[in-house]
């Protein structure tokens, strides 16, 4: 049997609904995931993250709403859809049972694939768990757990691959490393669907990003518009002549004089270029030595859009 | 370079891996999941077939290792169905390896077959071998060994099909092991394996009409030795009640995903 594609989109999720004893977890998220993309879904602690991707991947009965992978849908066709996701879950799955090796081998079987040594052994090496195929999965340590569960979830060739949290608890370097690995199976064709706490790798990664909080989505753009949009920019210029009082017709700009008035900081709302204020300098007869602006990060949207501050869950992405 | 070729679906192959990750995985601790029932039957085999049986007498006609050795077998495979879906399943909840399997395309019945299955194999090995040993002890006079075979293979099913649903239920070992210890194991103790139930005085021979286990236990046994306290067709019937009820239960908690996803 071969599965077809039905549909363009990787993945159609509408208005889906999740209550855990009575307290909503998920209320009412709608997105398109497109083929090819990688998609990324951020959002604090308990924004209903992993629960939208547990819906999907079925490990959590969904509460009300439609999941559509390919054009399958994933409560009728499930052995369809399955067949099409790979699930890199958040907690680390221990199965003492088998090894590294045998485990790759029985995890294709469940999805119906026969086993394929050369992909095998090529997300083996890729994955740098050459050395390790014969111990048992607590003998690993924690990147190499992490690294053993991505090479599970992509050992049948999924189209679409859930990473929920992929780089929790692992060190820079590996964070890395398989970024670069994702982004090698995302050029191949794989879409990417991806939960992370840090931002700046999302940022770096993600064509289009999700934000959900409480349950809801609260934004979903492309990375860079997303950023422009709602990000404020500052506008730093250095003046010819040092100023003793910011003008009163750039308070929309919420001007700022520093090291001893040479300098004048503005920011600029969201969406709007340099142009306006500049013109409006020039009016006011102020002579600009140099400018540079300073973009903020998809971090500031965040804590822009969720009201939190200190970053997502206490850690800065810088 | 990666290459993602494109690859096919074999329906079947789910079921297959799992059946197979399910038997490997009692092998792989044989000591404790095979060698250990044997070597406990085999302690009973020789206390009642080689010291004690002797100077036992409760069935006309038989030596007591002769009435003993049918219920031994069957108390191997009860037990040992039990512990492998029970303790399978359960290990995998507690440990959250389930979710490995939840988002594969293995379907309920295929899981529910693959996990029954691979238990019955366990079950039905460890009361083969118990009934070979116990060839050292007694010939046994075999007078219905297809019907033997089928009430073994129905225990084997029923035991499987409650393990399914003790690690469903279970919140963790204690209670699981509150099922084996103070559920089957007196079940199993008071249903005749010991003895006759027929020899029991009142009230205690009819509540033992009550035991479930009891038809399952004399069934074998009257397919083996030609003497029950019960006839063919109520052990039979009463066992397969037992055992579509347990399946139908399992299949419902299963099919829902209870207790297996959130």
């Amino acid at each position: 049997m071969r599965l077809y594609i039905r549909a363009m989109s990787a993945l159609v999720i509408e208005n889906l609904h999740k209550s855990f004893d009575g307290v909503p977890a998920v209320k009412g998220v709608s997105f398109t995931i497109h083929k090819g993309e990688i998609f990324g879904l951020l959002g604090p602690n308990g924004a209903g993250k992993s629960t939208t991707i547990n819906m999907i991947a079925g490990v959590v009965r969904l509460g009300s709403g439609s999941i559509t992978a390919f054009g399958y849908d994933n409560q009728r066709d499930y052995r369809y859809t399955r067949r099409m996701l790979g699930v890199v879950h958040q907690e680390i799955v221990i199965d003492n049972f088998f090894t590294v090796d045998q485990a790759l081998q029985l995890h294709a079987g469940y999805y119906g694939v026969k086993d394929d040594p050369a992909w095998r052994q090529l997300l083996i090496e890729r994955l740098g768990l050459k050395p390790h195929l014969d111990k048992v999965m607590l003998k690993l340590s924690g990147g190499l757990k992490r690294r053993f569960m991505i090479a599970k979830a992509l050992i049948h060739r999924p189209k679409l691959l859930l990473l929920d949290e992929p780089t929790a608890g692992v060190d820079v370097e590996l964070r890395h490393g398989l970024w670069e690995f994702v982004r090698e199976i995302n050029r191949q064709g794989t879409t990417i669907l991806l939960t992370t706490h840090y931002l700046e790798e999302a940022e770096q990664m993600c064509d289009r990003i999700a934000i959900m909080n409480h349950g809801e989505l609260i934004a979903l753009e492309e990375t860079q518009k997303l950023i422009r949009r709602l990000s404020n920019r500052q506008l730093r210029l250095w003046l010819e002549e040092p100023l003793l009082k910011t003008p009163a017709s750039l308070e929309p700009y919420a001007p700022k004089l520093i090291e001893d008035g040479n300098v004048l900081l503005l920011s600029l709302p969201a969406g709007e270029g340099a142009g306006n204020v500049l013109i409006q300098l020039t009016e006011l007869g102020l002579k600009i030595q140099d400018v540079e602006t300073d973009q903020s990060s998809l971090e500031d949207v965040f804590i822009h859009l969720t009201g939190m501050n200190g970053g997502v869950n206490g850690h800065h992405s810088r | 370079m990666v290459t993602i070729p494109d690859n096919k679906y074999y329906p079947w192959l789910p079921f297959v891996t799992l059946l197979r990750k399910e038997i490997l995985r009692f092998v792989r601790v044989s000591t404790q999941t095979l060698l250990t029932p044997i070597v406990t039957a085999s302690l009973y085999l020789f206390i009642f077939g080689a010291t004690l049986g002797e100077r036992l007498h409760v069935l006309e006609g038989f030596s007591y290792a002769q009435f003993v050795i049918p219920g031994l077998i069957i108390m191997g495979v009860i037990n040992n169905t039990f512990a492998n879906t029970s303790s399978s399943l359960f290990m995998s909840r507690y440990l959250g390896g389930i979710v490995d399997l939840l988002v594969t395309p293995v379907s309920p019945p295929q899981f529910i077959m693959a996990y029954t299955l691979a238990a019955m194999l366990r079950g039905l090995l460890v009361g083969t071998v118990v009934w070979l040993i116990s060839t050292l002890f007694a010939e046994l006079p075999w007078e219905s060994p297809l019907l033997a075979i089928l009430m073994a293979i129905l225990a084997s099913f029923l035991f499987a099909q409650f393990g399914l649903i003790a690690a469903i239920y279970a919140h963790n070992f204690d209670t699981l092991s509150m099922y084996s210890n103070f559920l089957i194991l007196p079940l199993v103790y008071l249903g005749g394996v010991f003895y006759p139930i027929s020899i029991l005085p009142d009230p205690w021979g009819t509540f033992s009409y009550l035991n479930p286990l009891f038809y399952l236990i004399d069934g074998f046994r009257h397919a083996i030795i030609g003497v029950g306290d019960t006839s063919y067709l109520i052990a039979f019937g009463v066992s397969f009640g037992i055992a579509a009820v347990l399946f139908a239960w399992a299949a419902w908690l299963i099919g829902k995903g209870y207790r297996l996803r959130a």
